[in-house]
């Protein structure tokens, strides 16, 4: 194993952008903040300098507009990435993302490739009530001709957006705001990774924890927990919302019987919804019992932190659940 | 002072010229007739917009621009197609939703695509498309290109987001986009006096810091003229430019429409200023056509278009078990 | 000659009215001329000709509503022969559409005796691969399911498989397919164990005297042809029935609380001859005569000991009669059959000393048990349930 290294969720992404940028011209940022406010979050602190304004583009608050001429830039052959500086500004850009960008490969009978990178802040956890608190990746995994990841890990910081920028087509990625400060060990060579597929980040044999996301560490962290109690839970990370990669659940939920899917999105037509379905579709006879989910509570995000946190799942709420599911 | 001025617009043209123009203008109307009859027959299906007496616009910017130029339209854009040398037989096919359309039948009427000849569509939500122009161009900015972005678009556009957003980035950027306003005066069935609090669409342009300018849609010398001191402009100073090319739309919006919102005798007065027998009187006059060549291009655009319809007729329909192709690259990267 | 058709303006047009004519017949017509004008639900609309030629006639009249691709004139054209000028819809053939993806048809799962077991697929599915009842097993899953480890658990405790596949026959689905014996044992054994398990019973019993019943049954049978003749069983379950009605506590079900049912149903415990017993009901016995009861009894016992009865009348009783018969034991002290809440028994009938009025005689008698669930009634209920029953068969009569 090669050396590791500890790096900040925030880290990870900036070092990603860096990669990219470095090596391929085309390639430029352009969101709110980005450049002289060194990045809504800090991302792109540094940046501007080190690339210029040419490259790092502060943008007016236009959503519709720069992500359009983003859209655009790509058909011209550029590599933009864009930035949106959270998802819940994203129904502004709404149109050009579902109507042009995820529409012209097809309207066209394949002649246009549209390979733009869209960046998305996202998540809760914050106390910023119910405007900027959205998680909206069902939204945006509904649309054909969008690949849409969901960066749950440290790892994924670093190495989405490098294989994203390869794709002809356009990526909309979601990283979690309240992710940016943790810090997690990484190997020191870590690089692209696959865009393709889920991963099972722990392995078990008593239940599958199937979740992406901000879930990612609670599963991961409740598993550990569950292990003390003596049931061995399985972590399966979606990574990829849409095109979904199913093998990897369904060979999951085969192998454990029990599955238990955890996401803080609203639950109804989420992407729960979808994750059984096809368990149901493909994996029944391998059930040992009903799948069940902890899902955001459909409610808009309330401000103050007591409801703030019992509007989404939280670790303890994984282990009562499983606990109940498993000895019931 | 008037016969000096037709005197100078003669010298700029000449006969070879004027006659192309003269036939692709005729071409854009009798291709458009043929269309309305074979949607009438169902061949054609979805929603049909025709260009009929909109011919000057398309044809007077669209001679301005070189093969590196970038092209958008609205869905009204079978003109604009043509006048960019997309070839009948494609357009025909994809609209009778045969693969051997332009778009491989994928898109229809309102999607015509033609990566050949930098013809980006053919968008059907009314100024999405502004903002993937505004792309466009500055893309060819950072790319050191020296290629212009045109950007069609009706009036009714004018009044949404994406008109002002793409405005003010396209003069906040400095980039080479020529955004052409072509105002027919209605927006569906609603009259421009209803939807713009300003309607002089070209006041707009300067509040964004953008050069603009108003021209006679009618008069494809005016259109040609207009366009040529846009382009020069744009393409010296690196800066966008909005044009606004007044004119009329003979036919309803669709297919489907009666119309209830103008009055026929509006119609009539305007089809008085109808483009075509306008410069081709301009080209009799001028002794740069005569009837005989305008008979013969009259011919010569119904046998184009009758070969286009029997195009399209014998053209295949896309096998069903490819319904799902082209929602992601065939390729793996680029 | 060209047939002028009623135009298509929109996928969503499918007739217009032709409110009236701009040209006349005789009239030169030319491409593009305005030769009606048509209502639609958008408006009026003018209607162009894209032919050349004299206008012949109409064939539709002003007023006239069509729907679209009706010949509304014919145009001239000098032509000899007749053709379409618009042609209506779907002239070209229309590319098969075929289904993309193909449902894989999953078997259907039948009930067993009546009754959904609630099992997980993997469970039955290794049920199935092992040849395990499972309407022998006891679930410990969500809601009480059957799971994987109930299964397993009972593969290695050595419960004995099927022996025969339990595919159902042609029958209709309504129908029990023949369960194995051992099977039936089974599910007894089961059902009472829990019964002895979870059930707090009180026991009373009463002699009654059966001479009045036994002389009225003697008379009735004089007048009834052999087939119809009655057994004092019959009459014992019309009583039975009666008395459940001014003790409807009796006729009732414990799960978590007592509720009443509205029917009463009686089972009664048929022997089987290869061993072990089935209970078939009386579906709405108390509405019945003694003869109709009689009647299902020659009907349902023959059908019992074949194995063909159907899942209604093995699952509905609500309440339960055994009787000993002959040559037997005296009483018997049944088992409540979950979750029922009371058992009569009948024992022999037989000739015994009776006292009554101070006077000693020989009379058919028979010892009645009342098994019943303590949490439901007490014995009060079950005295006032046996005294009821007694009465009602000292006025046979009136049965």
């Amino acid at each position: 194993m090669s050396d590791m290294i500890k790096i900040t969720y925030r880290e990870a992404i900036k070092q990603a952008i860096r990669d990219v940028m470095q090596k391929d011209e085309r390639v430029f940022l352009m969101g709110e903040d980005v450049g002289n406010y060194g990045g809504a979050f800090a991302v792109s602190k540094g940046l501007l300098k080190e690339f210029g304004a040419d490259r790092i583009m502060d943008v007016p608050l236009s959503e519709s507009g720069f992500t359009g001429a983003g859209i655009g830039a790509a058909l011209a052959g550029m590599k933009p990435i864009v930035e949106v500086m959270t998802v819940n500004f994203s129904l502004l850009a709404m149109d050009q993302i579902v109507n042009n960008a995820s529409t012209l490969l097809h309207m066209s009978g394949g002649q246009l490739n549209v390979p733009v990178v869209i960046r998305m802040g996202c998540g809760i956890g914050r106390q910023l009530a119910a405007q900027h608190s959205h998680s909206w990746e069902p939204f945006f995994a509904h649309v054909p001709g969008l690949i849409v990841l969901s960066v749950g890990t440290h790892e994924d910081a670093r190495g989405m957006l490098l294989s994203a920028m390869q794709s002809p087509d356009p990526v909309v990625i979601f990283e979690y705001t309240f992710m940016l400060n943790l810090e997690k060990e990484i190997p020191a060579d870590a690089g692209a990774v696959e865009i393709k597929k889920a991963k099972v980040l722990r392995e078990g044999k008593d239940i599958s924890l199937i979740t992406y996301g901000a879930g990612v560490y609670k599963c991961l962290e409740a598993a550990e927990a569950l292990g003390e109690e003596g049931i061995d839970a399985e972590v399966v990370d979606l990574r990829v919302l849409r095109p979904m990669d199913e093998e990897t659940f369904l060979a999951s939920v085969k192998k454990t019987h029990r599955a238990l899917v955890v996401e803080e999105a609203w639950k109804s037509v989420s992407i729960s919804s979808e994750v059984i379905s096809r368990i149901m579709e493909k994996a029944f006879f391998d059930l040992d019992g009903p799948v069940e989910r902890l899902c955001g509570v459909e409610v808009p995000i309330p401000y103050p932190k007591h409801l703030e946190d019992a509007s989404i799942p939280q670790v303890s709420d994984i282990l009562e659940k499983v606990k109940k599911m498993l000895k019931p | 002072m008037k016969k000096a001025k037709i005197m100078e617009k003669k010298q700029k043209l000449d006969a070879k010229e004027g006659q192309r123009l003269l036939q692709q203008m005729i071409l854009i109307r009798r291709f458009e007739e043929k269309s309305a009859e074979e949607y009438t027959k169902s061949k054609i299906r979805g929603f049909l917009h025709l260009y009929t007496g909109e011919e000057a616009v398309a044809v007077g910017v669209i001679q301005a621009l070189t093969e590196e130029d970038n092209i958008l339209c609205t869905y009204r854009e079978h003109g604009h197609a043509l006048a960019r040398g997309v070839d009948p037989n494609a357009i025909m096919a994809e609209m009778y939703g045969k693969q051997e359309g332009c778009s491989k039948g994928r898109g229809g009427s309102m999607h015509l695509f033609d990566a050949t000849k930098n013809f980006f569509g053919g968008n059907a939500i009314v100024s999405g498309h502004l903002p993937v122009s505004v792309g466009m161009a500055l893309a060819a900015k950072k790319q050191k290109k020296n290629n212009v972005t045109c950007c069609f678009f009706g009036e009714g556009a004018a009044a949404e987001g994406e008109f002002h957003e793409s405005m003010n980035l396209a003069a906040l950027w400095e980039v080479p986009v020529l955004f052409v306003s072509e105002n027919n005066l209605y927006a569906m069935g609603t009259s421009i006096k209803l939807t713009h609090s300003v309607q002089q669409l070209e006041k707009k342009g300067p509040a964004y810091g953008i050069e603009s300018a108003a021209v006679d849609g009618m008069d494809l010398l005016a259109v040609m003229e207009a366009t040529a001191k846009a382009v020069k402009t744009i393409k010296e100073k690196g800066k966008p430019y909005f044009l606004v090319c007044n004119t009329y739309r003979f036919r309803a919006h669709s297919m489907f429409d009666a119309e209830l919102y103008r009055e026929k005798s509006e119609v009539e007065e305007w089809k008085k200023k109808d483009p075509i027998p306008k410069f081709q009187e301009f080209l009799l006059k001028g002794k740069l056509i005569t009837a005989k060549k305008i008979t013969e291009i009259e011919k010569a655009a119904d046998a184009q278009i009758q070969e286009a319809i029997e195009f399209a007729e014998n053209g295949t329909w896309e096998d069903t078990e490819n319904l799902t192709r082209f929602v992601y690259s065939e390729t793996e990267s680029i | 000659m060209i047939k002028f058709q009623m135009p298509s303006l929109g996928a969503d047009m499918e007739a217009g009215t032709l409110v009236e004519w701009r040209k006349q017949p005789g009239e030169l017509l030319h491409r593009g001329d305005i030769i009606a004008d048509v209502e639609t639900q958008k408006g009026l609309i003018e209607i162009e000709v894209f032919d050349e030629g004299t206008l012949e006639k109409f064939l539709v009249k002003e007023g006239e509503k069509v729907p679209v691709g009706t010949v509304l004139a014919l145009i001239n054209d000098g032509k000899a022969e007749v053709s379409e000028s618009a042609v209506p819809t779907e002239e070209t053939p229309k590319p098969e559409i075929h289904p993309i993806e193909e449902r894989p048809e999953t078997p259907q799962e039948k009930t067993e005796e009546g009754e959904r077991i609630k099992i997980s697929p993997l469970a039955r599915k290794i049920a199935e691969e092992n040849r395990v009842d499972i309407s022998l097993l006891q679930g410990t899953g969500p809601e009480g399911s059957i799971v994987k480890k109930d299964v397993e658990k009972a593969i290695s405790e050595g419960v004995k498989p099927i022996q025969e596949a339990q595919k159902k026959t042609e029958e209709t689905s309504a129908k029990l397919a023949a369960p194995n014996v051992n099977a039936m044992r089974m599910a007894v054994a089961a059902a009472m164990s829990k019964s002895n398990r979870e059930i707090p019973h009180y026991y009373l019993e009463k002699r009654m005297d059966m001479s009045k019943a036994m002389d009225w049954v003697k008379e009735a049978n004089k007048e009834r042809p052999i087939q119809k003749r009655l057994l004092p069983v019959a009459l014992l379950i019309k009583a039975v029935a009666k008395a459940l009605d001014e003790v409807p506590d009796l006729n009732a079900t414990w799960e978590n609380g007592l509720q009443r049912k509205n029917e009463i149903n009686i089972g009664f415990v048929v022997s089987l001859r290869s061993g072990g017993i089935v209970v078939p009901a009386i579906l709405q016995t108390d509405s019945k005569s003694v003869d109709e009861i009689m009647e299902n009894l020659n009907d349902l016992i023959p059908r019992a000991r074949a194995f063909k009865l159907r899942s209604s009348e093995l699952s509905q009783s609500t309440f339960t009669i055994t009787s000993i018969g002959e040559g037997g034991a005296d009483k018997v002290f049944g088992l409540i059959y979950p979750p029922q809440v009371g058992i009569v028994g009948f024992g022999e009938i037989s000739e015994q000393p009776f006292a009554d009025e101070g006077m000693l005689g020989i009379r058919p008698v028979v010892d009645v048990t009342l098994a019943a669930d303590h949490r439901a009634t007490d014995g009060l209920i079950g005295s006032k349930f046996l005294a009821a029953l007694n009465r009602h068969l000292q006025n046979p009569e009136e049965l």
